[in-house]
């Protein structure tokens, strides 16, 4: 049988375009190598404990009842899901922690612009106007990014370069696919998504925005298969003509939608993939990729003082957003406590800390080291966070921890990239006719990004 | 009479296009854009539920005659007739 579209990936981007596609009675099939979906957003059970791999907070809340254009409403609208089903609840607040200075952001914009207006006095005007023409801005990504540049534009509004660090510094973590700087236009939509409209959890963690999802998909007759890789990507120069599976059998469609990646994409396209994490002539040298440990503790860290929902910190005098020489990188780092959002407790309390870290110094590493380092790194990250806040040590009962390479063998991601390659393509176009990319190499990044790029990607390219 | 079988089908796609747009108190000659804060993403879904529910194509000059439910009434009632007489 031959499909109307054909979807490589079942993580937000792919499920949302095949959403799409399916609810106007395409024929769609979805492919996902790994058993699980959500891809570089999944869940996982150990030790009869559920994780969430990624999530830390949905980006873009905005509270019911709120209409327009922001992403949140528009994802709903266009996959015609109802907001009650995500059980979203709001952040209390975060903070971002500098050497000296706190800076402190709700999901109302007015406490952060007086938060800054405390901490810097003589900045208050000038960051005004950045969040005035912020929200001026369209909420799009297109054309080239050329060489726009975050900082130039920060440094047009603002003279204290450590504010313009601390405003940075959550929105790169949470959506700069380069290091030091980020295009303008993707800086305002993560600080729109950031500061404008904020953070939330859906109750029960992702795997609620998965299956609601999965289960809309699969209402509107979409076809799944799991485990089951695309090999190869045929084609005779203008378009695909088959996508060979891991056992080689083929499938054939009119329009084939990529989440995999551009150049993964490529280089399935190339018959060029392998299982060695690289692809010839692709560096991955400027991909960001980051260390996670979920430390399940006790007692709710509330209930021993540590009150933000998420911290993002820097311990230097200047924050580097980078790649580390390194294995890693502890100057700066993300703290989450997914049971400091308002709604119902968690079964039990949860810590998670990020921090930046360097795919070839794990890629390398033989599998006794690799187990170690990253215990190392994960006491080492713990003893920073535990110098901030009250010690949320000795309530430790289990604690995981993933790698750049753990990332990039459950999501195919060259270099363990989170963000994806630096070079956006914002029209998903690539040398093929019928075959376009979406999801974080099309420019849209997080879990709401990923929703949206699948559904204008879908819109762009299936409905004819 | 088959103009506002039109409208009630056009506030029905809406309704499903914008559920939390609130569509009881329409004003059918004034813009729906400006009343119920569609945008143009919505307005192609507008389109393609046409497509879905009735089989009738709006190519993309004739966007702008969905402007209204007046205008909408007049532009769809001719494409809608075989659903509006069964
Ligand atoms: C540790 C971590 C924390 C994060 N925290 C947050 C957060 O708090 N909030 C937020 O909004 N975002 C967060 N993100 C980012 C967010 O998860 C991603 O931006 C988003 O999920 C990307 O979705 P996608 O569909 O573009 O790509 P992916 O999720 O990567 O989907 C691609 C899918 O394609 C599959 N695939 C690849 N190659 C093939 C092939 N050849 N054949 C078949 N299938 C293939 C992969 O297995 C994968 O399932 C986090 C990410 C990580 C890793």
């Amino acid at each position: 049988m031959k499909y109307d579209a054909v979807i490589i990936g079942a993580g937000m981007s792919g499920l949302s375009a095949g959403i799409r596609l399916a609810y106007f009675d395409k024929r769609v099939l979805i492919l996902e190598r790994h058993y699980a979906y959500g891809g570089l957003n999944s869940y996982y059970t150990l030790g009869g404990r559920q994780y969430d791999v990624g999530l830390h907070a949905l980006t873009n809340y905005t509270p019911p009842g709120h209409r327009g254009g922001q992403p949140l409403n528009r994802i709903l609208r266009q996959l015609r899901l109802s907001r009650e089903e995500l059980k979203l609840h709001p952040q209390k607040y975060s903070e971002v922690r500098f050497p000296g200075r706190t800076l402190r952001f709700t999901n109302d914009v007015a406490d952060f612009i007086e938060s800054v207006a405390t901490a810097f006095p003589k900045e208050a005007g000038g960051f005004y106007k950045v969040v005035e023409d912020v929200l001026s801005r369209e909420y799009v990504l297109d054309g080239e990014d050329g060489e726009s540049s975050a900082r130039a534009y920060l440094r047009s509004f603002l003279n204290d370069e450590i504010l313009i660090d601390m405003i940075l510094c959550p929105v790169m973590y949470y959506g700069s696919p380069t290091p030091h700087d980020m295009p303008l236009g993707q800086f305002v939509v993560m600080f729109r998504s950031v500061y404008c409209e904020g953070f939330a959890r859906p109750e029960g963690g992702v795997r609620t925005i998965i299956k609601v999802l999965v289960k809309k998909y699969r209402s509107l007759g979409g076809k799944l298969r799991m485990r089951c890789g695309v090999e190869r990507i045929h084609h005779d120069g203008h378009r695909v003509t088959s996508i060979e599976l891991d056992d080689g059998e083929h499938v054939e469609a009119d329009l084939v939608l990529s989440s995999a990646g551009f150049d993964e994409t490529m280089a399935l396209c190339a018959g060029e993939a392998n299982s060695t994490g690289t692809v010839a002539g692709v560096s991955t040298e400027d991909r960001l990729s980051f260390l996670e440990s979920v430390s399940i503790v006790n007692v709710e860290p509330s209930a021993f003082g540590i009150m933000p929902t998420i911290v993002f910190y820097n311990t230097e005098d200047r924050f580097t957003y980078a790649r580390p020489d390194g294995a890693y990188d502890l100057s700066s780092g993300v703290l989450c406590m997914p049971g400091n959002f308002t709604g119902a407790a968690l079964p039990e309390g949860i810590v998670r800390v990020t921090n930046l870290a360097n795919y070839d110094r794990w890629r390398t590493m033989s599998p006794a080291e690799y187990a170690v380092r990253k215990n190392e790194w994960a006491d080492k990250a713990s003893e920073i966070v535990a110098g901030m806040f009250p010690d949320f040590r000795p309530h430790v009962i289990e604690r995981d921890v993933f790698s750049p390479t753990t990332i990039e063998r459950y999501t195919g991601h060259l270099g363990g990239a989170v963000y994806g390659s630096p070079r956006k393509i914002h029209s998903g176009r690539t040398p093929l006719a019928n075959l376009a990319i979406c999801g974080t190499d099309q420019g849209f990044l997080g879990i709401v990004g990923a929703m949206l790029s699948g559904i204008l990607i879908a819109n762009a390219y299936g409905m004819e | 009479m088959a103009d506002e079988k039109v409208k009630g089908i056009v506030l029905d796609i809406i309704a499903t296009v914008a559920p939390d747009a609130d569509i009881s108190d329409v004003d059918p000659a004034k813009r729906l854009r400006d009343q119920l804060d569609l945008d143009s993403m919505d307005f192609l879904d507008i389109v393609m539920e046409l497509r879905k529910r009735y089989k009738v194509e709006v190519p993309k000059e004739d966007y702008p005659r969905l402007e209204s439910l007046d205008s909408c009434a007049e532009y769809l009632g001719p494409k809608l007739e075989a659903h509006l007489t069964s």
